[in-house]
């Protein structure tokens, strides 16, 4: 938490100079009961109607003092707030795009995100309050206590009574409030997956015709938020009535007590005015201070969870030590065994060596772990046990940024997003639109984008939905291609090709010839057949490396996947 | 899932994970018409909300009554003659007396309107939902899932607090402000004629500077979705964008984003910040105009120069009331601005929930229309055309007769229009013209729940549900029994997987769904049509994320599952098709050839070239 409230600290002078102009505003403000009571003590007794107008004329101006120093005040805080919150969300969304896959992972992506939208915006809320109402109210409410002790001690008194009374009552009732809420969000989160769930999943429910039990489904959902909606309004609809009882309660004391002081003349009825006025200036602070004790509850959980991303520690760090190679491969893979989790082998004792530009293919069923062997090799994780050397030097000597230049990678499913078709295949890296043309021809995807209405320029929307699922997967493939990296890794990048398309961009590839080494992960035998190493994985483990005839030969398991494809897909 | 803060139940503001949907137009609404709707939501309780509305002006009337009384006692103070105690104790008896039912009373009347409102929006929310599963297909493949979600969130949850706070306020304001003004003619007519000089200024100030303001608030808001979507769209593609490196220049153009949100916001904030002291000014301008007016009729009525009894007469104990008064009086006139804006917003919502609820649903059937038995499964298609979008006709005059029991696969490219077929099938979607029969009954005469109830379905997009996956599977056929649930599932070979899960069938099937990999739930989604009995199925893509080996190991329950029934199979891998009565090649919406596996290539068209073309 101190994390986050340190990106206030280039901003301490400012803020500083805000608070003081904010405290010159409030004590203005504040001076205006006590020049009231003077004048309707004092100044009336004098029955001179120029004094009157005199003692009015400085109430103005006060007032104009208030007024104007709270509105500088304001605005220094805004550009305070403006800057500290672009700042915070600035290295918030860098460190979550660089922290480590493990570690995005245990946050999850949808916290993530809530942490970057939702928790900046309460700090931001948070640190506007502060400085908006963070002197005034507590200014308010102290230069209101002082003054009244000096006015009259004993009224003061019983005022101060009711003041914790008043405090410990609204603070209990918000933070009760607050913790009925969260119960509230998470009957919204239910009600919210139901409703997504069947949006997506109309199809089937109208096709089963279970309309009817959805209804139900959702209806409890909906009971069960109304009922904790219900109890969470109900504590807090509180709050209010029972402040305003109990000021009204200590101006009652206060009357009271006046009564019995005027009586033997240790005050007068002008005080009790005043008084009047004060108490509830103050009751109003009050209520301000208890507020933002309760703001500042919210906040806190959001600066935690935001301090937590920025705290990260940098898991997966270049190791200078990184031991040398002993070949000239590419990439070398020695005993490599990874666990996720800790408990059972993702991936276990694999060895490969891949010479530059070959071609290799990885063949497995779901789960059979191709893709988190993709995942080590561009050092997403770190091997639980064993080496991957890189370019002859061992892959923990590289951070992410060194290897990702040598690498394209298409996956099956992958990102796309809503601009350009050009920006897509770029993809901000410093790539010609000669480059990007090229690419496009070899994913043979140049026929299709040349045909759409703005060729390059094109938009896309989020996700690439108004493209066809061929139509994506090419533009992948073109954006691994692009400027002809060293490394081209197609993840089960073809899949959605049809046959015709898919061994067009074989050839392609074929035609670049040693330049790019590549690695091809399928669950067809077509698409790796012709590659020049094949590893067949099955629940993590080696079961088969060689060449499609050798493995046709003597790995049964590949020769069961070849068997049972017969030359993989015909259609898109 | 946001374990944030919700920015439900909280009043005011927006919720920044709105994506910031520029609100609509607000140009011209029918404001009177929504009005209506939604007083007849508010009327479907009416009880409540009368018995509301009698608290609102018994609760007030006593908060009023409670200066008065005390301005009694100070003057019961001040009294010639010393303190008139009686009096003091009789007044300040009244007084809490009247705070204390006050109090009660408005405590009682806020949980009344929580009440009311939570029953309207509970209703709302209900019908909502059922207008959604009512809704027809196209509407969900038009509309995005999110806006929905935030018409039955965001905009509920506004129309929530507008209702169950912003009515009670606008009735206890008005209430309060007629009140005040009555108490203080009574204090003193001539005084409030500062009123007449403060009061428009205030409103006038103000509705000048929210009109200023809130274009600003509002690109704020914009801008802020702009930046939330953006940032939600990046961290979707983390995984890409660490593999090319490309940390640093996405975090660049997020800045962008973040830098134009910032201003936004700053803008927005320092033309805020003018509003509060301002208006805090104006109430300070009249207490001090009171002050000096009242100081000065006090001084001299005191000197007798004013009679008792006459208007301009007035007592300490006057003033100090009519200073209270004052800023009961001031208080909710500033803050009508504020409110108004709320039922502005509330009515925004309201016309976004409305606009839902007013969408065509699925045309009912005919009353006519004839439930289907004992389906024999002979589907004939007849000159039927069809298109998404009008200008682009997707099929085109095909004709497809089926006899009970056939297997027919459909072949092409994308866009061929194969699972058009499947969505005419279903009546997803009606034909533009031609006609659809099943048995010999048009489509349009067959009621929709029989109609469907006669097919089973696989889809390639698996749709599971937050449950168990014994609920998942169960989930065609509920009265099927837990043995054949388990048969089902061993059937689709997912059996022994599910039994390895941490509590077996009762696991349940999460939103991450982190433990069942894509080709597992579909395999679920097989086990599940396993489980009907319907006549009639439907694969379209139904193994697509299935390993070939898996797939194999299914291949006899799947072929039993189609044994018997008429089948239309979309799919792209070769052993599903082979095996078909028939195959249909679709292009461009047309029937090119058709025939079994062997007539098709030794036709040697489009299908022969590509089944050779994998052996080359």
């Amino acid at each position: 938490m101190k994390r986050v409230f340190s990106y206030l600290f280039p901003f301490r002078y400012r803020m500083a100079a805000g608070f003081l102009i904010k405290v010159l505003g409030t004590v203005a403000e504040l001076l205006l009961p006590v020049v009231l009571t003077h004048i309707l003590k004092t100044v009336v007794a004098s029955e001179d109607i120029t004094q009157v107008l005199l003692w009015g004329t400085l109430m103005l101006v006060f007032a104009i003092i208030a007024c104007a120093f709270n509105i500088i005040a304001n605005r220094m805080a805004a550009t305070v707030g403006q800057r500290f919150s672009e700042a915070l969300r600035r290295d918030l969304f860098y460190r979550t795009l660089t922290l480590d896959t493990r570690q995005t992972d245990a946050f999850t992506i949808p916290s993530l995100e809530s942490r970057i939208t939702t928790d900046t915006y309460h700090v931001h809320n948070f640190v506007m309050m502060i400085q908006r109402m963070g002197v005034r109210a507590p200014i308010l409410l102290l230069g209101g206590v002082v003054i009244t002790l000096l006015m009259d001690a004993t009224l003061a008194l019983v005022m101060i009574a009711v003041m914790p009374i008043i405090f410990i009552t609204v603070y209990a009732l918000s933070r009760l409030g607050v913790r009925l809420y969260g119960r509230v969000q998470t009957s919204v989160d239910g009600l919210v997956r139901i409703l997504r769930e069947d949006y997506g999943g109309m199809r089937v429910i109208k096709a089963l015709s279970k309309e009817n039990h959805e209804k139900e489904r959702f209806e409890i959902a909906n009971q069960q938020l109304s009922k904790n909606e219900q109890t969470a309004s109900f504590i807090m609809s509180g709050t209010h009535p029972v402040m305003t009882l109990l000021m009204n309660c200590g101006i009652a004391a206060v009357t009271a007590l006046a009564a019995i002081r005027v009586a033997k003349n240790s005050s007068d009825a002008e005080t009790v005015v005043a008084f009047m006025q004060y108490f509830t200036l103050i009751s109003m602070a009050l209520m301000a201070v208890s507020r933002m004790f309760v703001m500042f509850s919210k906040c806190s959980a959001s600066a935690r969870r935001i301090s937590e991303v920025l705290a990260a520690p940098y898991e997966i760090l270049p190791d200078a030590e990184g031991e040398n190679g002993k070949t000239d491969d590419f990439i070398t893979v020695e005993n490599l065994t990874f666990s996720y989790a800790g408990r059972k082998n993702d991936l276990e004792n694999i060895n490969i060596s891949l010479p530059y530009g070959v071609s290799f293919g990885i063949i497995g069923g779901t789960g059979s772990g191709k893709s988190t062997l993709i995942k080590l090799l561009l050092r997403f994780y770190d091997a639980t046990e064993g080496e991957i050397f890189f370019r002859g030097k061992s892959i923990r000597s590289y951070t992410r940024e060194e290897i990702a230049p040598f690498v394209g990678v298409a996956h099956q499913k992958d990102f796309l997003y809503a601009d350009t078709v050009f920006e897509n295949v770029c993809f901000g890296r410093d790539l010609t639109k000669d480059d990007v043309e090229a690419a496009l021809r070899i994913a043979q995807a140049a026929d299709f984008v040349h045909a759409l209405p703005e060729g390059l320029d094109t938009r896309l929307s989020t996700g690439g939905t108004n493209l066809s699922g061929g139509q994506r997967q090419r533009l992948l493939i073109a954006r691994a291609v692009a400027g002809i990296p060293p490394l081209l890794i197609l993840d089960d990048a073809s899949s959605a090709l049809d046959y015709k398309t898919d061994a067009a961009l074989r050839a392609a590839l074929r035609e670049l010839g040693d330049a790019m080494t590549t690695i091809t992960v399928a669950q067809r035998v077509s698409s790796v057949m012709s590659c020049d190493k094949i590893l067949v994985l099955d629940d993590g483990r080696a079961v088969g490396y060689g060449t499609h005839a050798e493995l046709m030969e003597n790995c049964p398991i590949y020769r069961e996947i070849s068997d049972s494809q017969m030359g993989g897909a015909l259609f898109e | 899932m946001n374990k944030g803060f919700s920015p439900m139940g909280g009043r005011g503001g927006f919720a920044p994970t709105d994506n910031g949907k520029a609100p609509e137009t607000e140009t011209k609404k029918d404001y009177k018409g929504l009005f209506k709707r939604l007083s007849g939501y508010v009327m479907r309780e009416w009880h409540l909300f009368f018995l509301a509305i009698l608290l609102t002006f018994l609760s007030n009337q006593l908060a009023l009554l409670g200066p008065l009384y005390s301005g009694s006692a100070i003057d019961a103070i001040v009294a010639e003659g010393g303190v008139d105690f009686p009096t003091v104790w009789d007044n300040i008896f009244k007084m809490l007396s009247c705070y204390v039912l006050s109090a009660v009373l408005s405590y009682l009347l806020a949980l009344l309107m929580v009440k009311l409102s939570q029953r309207i929006i509970r209703t709302m929310r209900k019908e909502l939902f059922t207008k959604i599963s009512k809704l027809p297909i196209p509407f969900f493949d038009k509309n995005a899932v999110g806006d929905i979600v935030s018409r039955m969130s965001y905009d509920i949850d506004t129309i929530n607090s507008s209702l169950s706070h912003d009515l009670v306020q606008v009735m206890t304001s008005l209430y309060t402000v007629i009140g005040s003004a009555i108490f203080m003619l009574r204090i003193s007519k001539p005084m409030m004629l500062i009123f007449v000089v403060t009061v428009p200024i205030t409103i006038f100030f103000t509705r000048y500077r929210t009109r200023k303001v809130r274009p600003m608030f509002r690109e704020r808001s914009k801008r802020l979705g702009e930046l939330n979507g953006y940032a939600e769209e990046m961290l979707s593609g983390q995984h890409t964008i660490r593999t090319y490196g490309r940390e640093k220049t996405i975090s660049e153009s997020f800045n962008g984003h973040n830098a134009e949100a910032m201003q936004a916001t700053y803008r927005a904030e320092y033309f805020g910040g003018t509003l509060g002291p301002s208006v805090n000014f104006i109430n300070n301008l009249s207490i001090v105009l009171v002050t000096v007016l009242g100081g000065i009729l006090y001084m001299y009525s005191q000197s007798g120069a004013i009679m008792a009894g006459t208007a301009f007469f007035i007592t300490l104990g006057g003033v100090a009331q009519f200073v209270q008064y004052s800023r009961k009086f001031a208080g909710p006139i500033n803050e009508f601005a504020n409110i108004l804006h709320e039922f502005q917003s509330a009515f925004s919502a309201a016309e976004r929930v409305f606009r839902v609820l007013d969408e065509p649903i699925e045309t009912p059937d005919a009353e006519d229309a004839v439930t289907l038995e004992k389906v024999r499964g002979e589907v004939e298609f007849e000159h039927v055309t069809f298109s998404y979008i009008p200008e682009k006709p997707v099929l085109k005059d095909f004709t497809l007769h089926v006899k009970a029991g056939q297997t027919v696969a459909i072949v092409g490219p994308t866009g061929a229009g194969k699972t058009t077929v499947i969505n005419l099938l279903m009546r997803f979607y009606d034909p533009v013209s031609g006609e659809i029969r099943i048995d010999g009954h048009p489509l349009k005469d067959i009621t929709r729940e029989s109609l469907r109830r006669a097919f089973t379905m696989v889809l390639q997009d698996t749709w599971l549900f937050y449950g168990s996956v014994y609920d998942n599977i169960v989930y065609g056929k509920e009265n099927a029994t837990r043995e054949e649930v388990k048969k089902a599932a061993r059937r689709a070979r997912i059996d022994s997987f599910i039994e390895g899960l941490p509590d077996g069938y009762d696991t349940l099937i999460t939103d991450d769904g982190v433990n069942i990999s894509k080709g597992q739930k579909q395999l679920i989604t097989i086990a599940r049509a396993m489980l009907s009995d319907a006549p009639m199925l439907i694969l379209d893509e139904a193994t697509s994320n299935v390993d070939s080996r898996t797939e194999k190991k299914i291949a006899a329950a799947m072929d039993a599952l189609m044994r018997e029934r008429t089948c239309f199979v979309v799919a792209h891998r070769l052993s599903t098709i082979e095996n078909a009565d028939l195959i249909l090649v679709l292009r461009d919406g047309t029937i090119t050839e058709s025939g079994t596996h062997g007539e098709l290539l030794s036709l040697g068209g489009f299908y022969a070239s590509l089944y050779n073309s994998q052996f080359k």
